[in-house]
């Protein structure tokens, strides 16, 4: 049993070394025909022609991680609901309801995100 | 002799399959960038390429050829491995995704049971390579393009995740194979038409194509998470969006268009492989078609309309799909009552779009403050 999901994953293991080998050698290729003459303007990062300002470190809105931490939770969710799509009908309607009662307190969730303005980027509605 | 070795072993076995795959995907993706090329001039009342070969066919091949010969540049301010190992983690994601996909009941690189989970798996995991990117280039419009990548593509990874999930509660599987020989008689898209607009609508972002291209929009972040990066290492985030939008494409018409199948059983028993083949290109085609012609014919989603797009209207009418699955399901109702629910919800979905996207905004008023900027 063991050995037979080890066989199926097998392909996952070799798509990830090709995988790395397909860039690897395209980059390899690259390097080979591709003429290599670095100088300082080169190397200066791109804005719109002009000489950088700064590093780029700038700061990021909060709003990103607000709808990182909606995302993590849904998603989350989404793990939950995957074995329970398949095996629910065999359970019988408990099951069923079971779920909506989840997926209705991860709505209030969301519904309580919406009227606090979340979701509206920062926009007041 | 050896062919009996191969098909005995399931390392070389596997080796085999995914090496004509990995010979397949750069010759798809020349082929596409031309293919794509040209639709969206025929669109715009152009002719597109015509120059390189006849009707401008080997324009991709002269394309690879100048990526290939290109110096490479890297920012001397750049993290070094974190900007090396971008393209890395965005292509084998999109790589690995291949595996699970078949195409058609007999040829396929494995048949792997929890097949749909482990596509939504891996495919989630090329956002971390476009934060990757932002972040190690040192670039400000990298760094905004990043993190506009990694909002848009979580936001909309969850509206696809619940309209594929709601194909596999109708056929009781995760597996592609056994989802596909459950549409015989009618394709998912008639049961399931709301979940088919959301797969549809969330798998064009996931795409980050146009008319959700805000991570890349040229005249906002100059192309976003790839300003720094050029010639070949730029091609390998191009080959990644191409060989998605090839998968999203076939992963669609494998769950909601009935994937090999023909049409009312032309093929009584058993259909012949060459017709197989053909359905499935015909069939994803159409999805291939249909993204390049709404590259072509939408402008621009704004920021803030294009995350409550997804959370304030697609990810409750997916949970709503998923209700309403559960109810028709759980007590035994005929699959016939999805048709009209599914077919209704759709309707109320799409009219709330509209009205959204007839609405005007708030009134500038003086003394009015707005909160930050739309970055």
């Amino acid at each position: 049993m063991i050995t037979e999901l080890f066989a199926d994953y097998i392909a996952v293991l070799i798509a990830t070394i090709l995988g790395f080998l397909l860039v690897a050698g395209a980059l390899f290729g690259n390097r080979i025909l591709a003429p290599r003459q670095p100088t300082r303007t080169k190397g200066v990062t791109y804005e719109c022609g002009m000489l950088p300002i700064g590093r780029s470190r700038t700061q990021v809105h909060f709003r990103y991680y607000l709808f990182a931490i909606l995302f993590l939770i849904f998603d989350i969710e989404a793990v939950f609901l995957f074995p329970w799509s398949v095996a629910f009908v065999k359970i019988g309607a408990q099951a069923f309801w079971e779920m909506v009662v989840f997926i209705l307190i991860l709505a209030f969730g969301l519904l309580y995100a919406w009227k606090k303005g979340v979701l509206s980027w920062g926009k007041e509605t | 002799m050896s062919l009996v070795l191969i098909s005995h072993n399931p390392w070389l076995e596997s080796l085999a399959r995914l090496a004509i795959i990995a010979l397949l995907v750069p010759v798809t993706v020349i082929i596409l960038t031309w293919v794509e090329r040209k639709v969206i001039g025929r669109l715009q009342m152009r002719l597109g390429p015509m120059r390189v070969g006849p009707y401008g066919t080997l324009q991709g091949v002269a394309d690879t050829i100048k990526l290939l010969t290109k110096e490479d540049v890297r920012p001397q301010t750049a993290d070094r491995w974190v900007f090396e190992l971008a393209p890395f983690v965005i292509v084998v994601p999109v790589f690995m995704a291949v595996v699970a996909i078949p195409f058609t009941a007999d040829l396929f690189i494995k048949n792997l049971t929890l097949g749909l989970f482990y596509f939504v798996a891996v495919s989630g995991l090329s956002i971390v390579g476009f934060v990757m990117a932002g972040w190690g280039s040192d670039n400000k419009y990298a760094l905004l393009g990043g993190v506009r990548a990694a909002a848009q593509l979580i936001s909309y990874e969850i509206p696809l995740v619940m309209a594929i999930l709601a194909v596999a509660m109708l056929s009781q599987s995760l597996n592609l194979a056994v989802i596909v020989g459950a549409q015989e008689d009618t394709p998912n898209i008639a049961y399931q038409s709301l979940a088919f607009i959301i797969f549809a609508i969330a798998g064009l972002a996931e795409l980050y194509r146009q008319p959700f291209d805000i991570p890349v929009a040229e005249s906002e972040v100059v192309g976003g998470p790839f300003v720094e990066y050029s010639g070949i290492r730029w091609s390998m985030f191009q080959l990644g969006e191409f060989v998605n939008l090839v998968l999203i494409s076939i992963l669609g018409s494998l769950i909601f268009l009935g994937g090999w199948q023909w049409p009312w059983s032309v093929f009584d028993a058993s259909v012949p492989v060459a017709a197989q083949v053909a359905m499935m290109a015909v069939k994803t085609g159409t999805f291939i078609f249909f993204f390049m012609w709404m590259r072509a014919s939408l402008p621009r989603l704004r920021i803030d309309q294009m995350m409550s797009f997804c959370w304030q209207l697609l990810l409750p009418f997916a949970f709503l799909q998923i209700i309403i699955n559960g109810l028709v399901l759980v007590y035994d109702w005929p699959n016939e009552i999805l048709i009209p629910l599914s077919g209704a919800a759709a309707a109320g979905a799409v009219y709330l779009t509209y009205r959204a996207a007839r609405a005007t905004g708030v009134r500038y008023q003086p003394g009015y403050q707005t909160v930050g900027s739309v970055l």
